[in-house]
């Protein structure tokens, strides 16, 4: 029994690919009728998998088939013309073959599935005379001839959603049809401007599987290919052990032999990666039926354009974003592109494009998927996860339009009215983000309201050997990705300090006129640096890209590159968002894989809108609230207080009161060679118990742009770092608000509106960084 | 005839633990260490293990007993876990003993702590009690650091 075993099998493995196939086939067909050579290859794979099945046994599998058998029969006579009804028909086919197939495969038997009524449609199809032009023009009178055309009109309203090639024609050739995708036939320009703005480019349609039939291959276990590579990894690993022996080694031959080794190991792990890619082609083959059938359920019209189908990707990878894609695909149709009636009123085509692209890119593979629909509405999406409870109404407000596209992500959402059995059931994008995130991939969205939306996802090409840059820190080492990778700076001794500025705290180097963000990656780790951070005469900074944002990561030491094999962190360890991974090195010693994004985030470089939560995105809201602020606190009057934040003072000066002139109506003094205009802060802010003059004025000097302002308080009392829990002002002018300082009710000043008061203009030509948001 | 256990037997600052034999994969000594920064403090370090990368557990840090002395080197007692193995930190490795289950009985009530989680019970020797460790719990750390 077990060589009809292995018969069945094979037969099942053959027929899924062939049903695929004729999935493909079909649709294509739809498009174009007429095509004898396809009609005849549908035909042929229909007649051998019901002889197959006739042979094995399968007598419902052969009644049904050898039905539709009939059916394709006609059709490639020219006996029958191909309708949308009649593409349905065999579709439901194909479907029902492959149940009785899914059923043989796990039990055995075919099942106790009914398909007299399939096979009731495909017969009454067979028989009914359809409405063939050409014998209507031939045969019928005039009057049959208007019956005909009525039934056609009838019929065209019935199926008017997806293209309708066979409805076109008709309509070329004569029956007044009000049809508005009359212009797109198969063979129309592809520069026709009733066409949407992407070119129909007939290659879209084409089929890549047409070619390279007879090209040699063979089936192989995916299970056998996963220990191929599981043993080029170790091989991989095995080989950079070797490779540290031979840096002490003298003896030359062993050198060289080894080198042979290395050349070998690093060929064969390019091609054993390589017999696992597969062009994502595979996947997209399906997707013209699954818009095709969505379409027409949801009484919409879709076309679909694919570039880029030749992309390789490896299984692991194609076999993790097959539902995700899948599902945004579905998105798309059901949410993204309008019915219709409505894309007509808003002056678009009656036909929405759905437009999936894919290339590599930077060790990445790209995948973005476009649609001309709707986009979506940032104000509905705020509503829904307000409702939800998935954010506050805090959050709500602070959240920017571009962040909103984001809020879709999260867990429980969905902006459908209703769940229709394709989505809505709001459990969908959050597991797509997931599973491509899984992976190492993003997922980013982009829309633009009543023109379209854009998802793109990147997902790193290499999984399990990629070539890392190894650094040390805290005496241990560390392995970053060189994908991320993208140059080595090092200061050494005066530049040291020279070249890190800091912008309210947070040192930034300048590479090449742009500011670059510094992370130290011990903080981040929070292990003690090695050598004394007095003592620092080199800096090492590693420039990083994470997302789009670069930042500069400084580490103790740079070693070598290498490539390592990556491997996964357990289950106790996944939670730490700064590694990806582990690796063995040369020496057998364990290294930590950095994962840059993760670091990045870690630190704060990038920004909330990257965020992979909204969670995380409330929690930083938080943390900013709860940033520490150094200010400089000082009196005005006998009981007034006030503070200034620390970034805007320069200098700290007492000036003796005689010092003091007048020049163009206001008080100055002569400060450094400038002329600096003095404000009394207790006069500005209506203190009514100013001290009486002193000898000497403590004044806050301001600098910026090369100017100075001075501003004089009565006396200063101390420089704080605290938290700001600030209650925004609504009466004075000059203060942006007040706070509880070391138990003391003070106000902050608004510095730069105090300063405006007196010279308007004098930060319209300023470069100074924007203050930070209190 | 009541049933005997195979234990696999281990000492943790003076307190004699053990685990059932069949959630053993192995046993070896002392192996160096890669540190996780940002890691549970329980979690001591990385360990290669013939190739493959396991974690290692400290159980003095986990049961909350006292720090084990700079110069004492623990030795791996590696675990089968759903996730794959994972190593415990024990001070000394003692023997494989057949145990007779009667001679179980559950923690009491009053313990209260850690310890309650993560020690199912004793089983009642001649001349020392064997504390029967939780696998499952044990290895069940929150990635928080602690």
């Amino acid at each position: 029994m077990s060589e009809l075993d292995g018969i069945i099998s094979e037969f099942l493995v053959e027929s899924y690919e062939n049903l695929d196939q004729l999935d493909r086939d079909l649709v294509t067909l739809e498009k174009d009728p007429r095509n004898p050579q396809r009609l005849a290859s549908i035909f042929r794979t229909i007649h051998t998998i019901k002889g197959t099945c006739g042979f094995l046994g399968f007598s419902k599998l052969e009644s049904v088939t050898h039905v539709g058998e009939n059916l394709l029969s006609r059709l490639r006579d020219g006996l029958l013309f191909l309708n949308p009804e009649i593409t349905s028909a065999l579709l439901a086919l194909m479907d029902a073959v492959r149940e009785m197939l899914t059923r043989i495969e796990s039990t055995g038997q075919e099942g106790d599935g009914n398909y007299a009524q399939l096979i009731a449609t495909l017969t009454r199809l067979q028989e009914a005379p359809q409405i063939l032009l050409a014998e209507v023009e031939e045969n019928l009178s005039l009057r049959d001839q208007a019956l005909a055309e009525q039934v056609q009109i009838s019929e065209m309203a019935d199926e008017s959603t997806v293209v309708n090639p066979s409805g076109l024609l008709q309509a070329d050739e004569g029956l007044p049809c009000n049809q508005q995708q009359a212009d797109l036939t198969p063979h129309a320009e592809p520069n026709s401007e009733s066409v949407t703005s992407f070119s129909q480019s007939p290659k879209a349609t084409q089929d890549t599987t047409s070619t390279g039939v007879c090209e040699s291959s063979i089936r192989v276990d995916v299970r056998l290919l996963d220990k191929l590579m599981n043993l080029v990894g170790e091989l991989v690993l095995a080989r950079n052990q070797i490779l540290q022996f031979t840096s002490s080694q003298k003896d030359t031959a062993f050198i060289s032999t080894s080198q042979r080794l290395n050349l070998i190991t690093t060929e064969l792990q390019e091609s054993v990666m390589k017999t696992r890619m597969q062009p994502i082609g595979n996947i997209w083959n399906r997707f013209p039926r699954v818009v095709r059938d969505l379409a027409t359920s949801c009484r919409k019209q879709v076309r679909i354009e694919m570039e880029g189908k030749e992309t390789e990707l490896d299984k692991t990878i194609i076999e993790a974003i097959k539902d995700p894609l899948t599902h945004i695909v579905r998105n798309s149709v059901d949410h993204g592109i309008e019915p219709p009636e409505v894309r007509l009123a808003k002056g678009k085509p009656a036909e929405g494009c759905l437009y999936l692209r894919a290339y590599h890119e930077g060790g990445q593979v790209n995948i973005e998927i476009t649609d001309d629909g709707a986009g979506i509405n940032a104000e509905n999406v705020k509503r829904k996860a307000l409702e939800r409870g998935l954010i506050t109404r805090d959050q709500a407000e602070r959240l920017s339009d571009r962040d909103c596209m984001h809020l879709i992500f999260l867990p429980g959402f969905s902006t459908a009215e209703s769940v229709t059995n394709v989505s809505g059931r709001g459990v969908g994008m959050d597991v797509v983000k997931t599973n491509i995130e899984r992976i190492g991939g993003t997922v980013d969205i982009q829309c633009q309201p009543g023109k379209g939306t854009t998802l793109k996802i990147k997902i790193p090409l290499t999984l399990a050997i990629i070539p890392a840059l190894i650094v040390t820190c805290g005496g241990d080492r560390y392995a970053i990705p060189q994908v991320s990778l993208l140059e080595l700076v090092r200061l050494e001794g005066d530049q040291v300090r020279q070249e890190i500025e800091l912008i309210h705290g947070v040192p930034v180097y300048r590479l090449r006129g742009n500011l670059l963000p510094l992370v130290y990656l011990n903080k981040e780790l929070q292990v003690e640096n090695h050598r004394h951070e007095c003592v620092v005469d080199a800096l090492n900074i590693v420039v990083l890209q994470a997302d789009d944002r670069q930042f500069g990561l400084i580490v103790e030491g740079i070693c070598d590159t290498e490539e390592i094999v990556v491997k996964p962190l357990g289950k106790l360890l996944k939670g730490i968002m700064v590694f990806a991974g582990a690796t063995i090195m040369g020496d057998g010693r364990v290294a930590l894989i950095l994962d840059v994004l993760g670091i990045a985030q870690h630190a704060g470089v990038v920004s909330e809108v990257r965020d992979r939560s909204l969670s995380e995105l409330a929690a930083k809201i938080q943390d900013r609230q709860n940033t520490i602020h150094t200010l400089l606190l000082a009196g005005l009057g006998l009981t007034g207080r006030i503070a200034i934040p620390l970034s805007f003072v320069a200098r700290l000066e007492e000036i003796p009161t005689s010092c003091v002139e007048v020049a163009d109506g206001q008080e100055v003094v002569q400060f450094r060679g400038q002329i600096m205009p003095l404000i009394r802060l207790s006069q500005l802010l209506q203190c009514n118990d100013a001290i009486a003059d002193q000898d000497k004025l403590q004044v806050v000097v301001y600098t910026a742009n090369g100017r100075s302002f001075g501003l004089v308080a009565d006396h200063i009392i101390d420089i704080v770092e605290t938290t700001l829990d600030l209650k925004p002002s609504t009466r004075q002018h000059g203060i942006l608000g007040s706070a509880i300082i070391q138990q003391r009710v003070t106000d902050l000043l608004d510095i730069q509106g105090i300063i405006r008061t007196f010279d308007p203009g004098f930060f319209d030509t300023c470069d100074v960084a924007a203050p930070n948001h209190v | 005839m009541s049933a005997s256990l195979q234990y696999c037997t281990f000492f943790l600052d003076g307190l004699f633990f053990g685990v059932e034999v069949q959630n053993v994969q192995e046993v070896i000594c002392y192996q160096e260490m890669t540190r996780i920064p940002l890691a549970s403090r329980a979690v001591q370090g990385l360990i290669n293990l013939r190739g493959q990368i396991v974690a290692a557990i400290d159980l003095r840090h986990r049961l909350e007993l006292r720090s084990r002395p700079t110069d004492q080197y623990p030795m791996n007692v590696v675990v089968r876990t759903e996730e794959g193995p994972i190593s415990l930190l024990v001070d000394e490795i003692g023997d494989v003993l057949e145990i007779d289950e009667n001679l179980f009985e559950r923690s009491p009530e009053t313990l209260k702590g850690v310890a309650r989680n993560l020690i199912r019970g004793a089983f009642k020797l001649k001349d020392q009690l064997l504390l029967a460790l939780d696998i499952e719990q044990t290895v069940n750390i929150s990635t928080h650091p602690n």
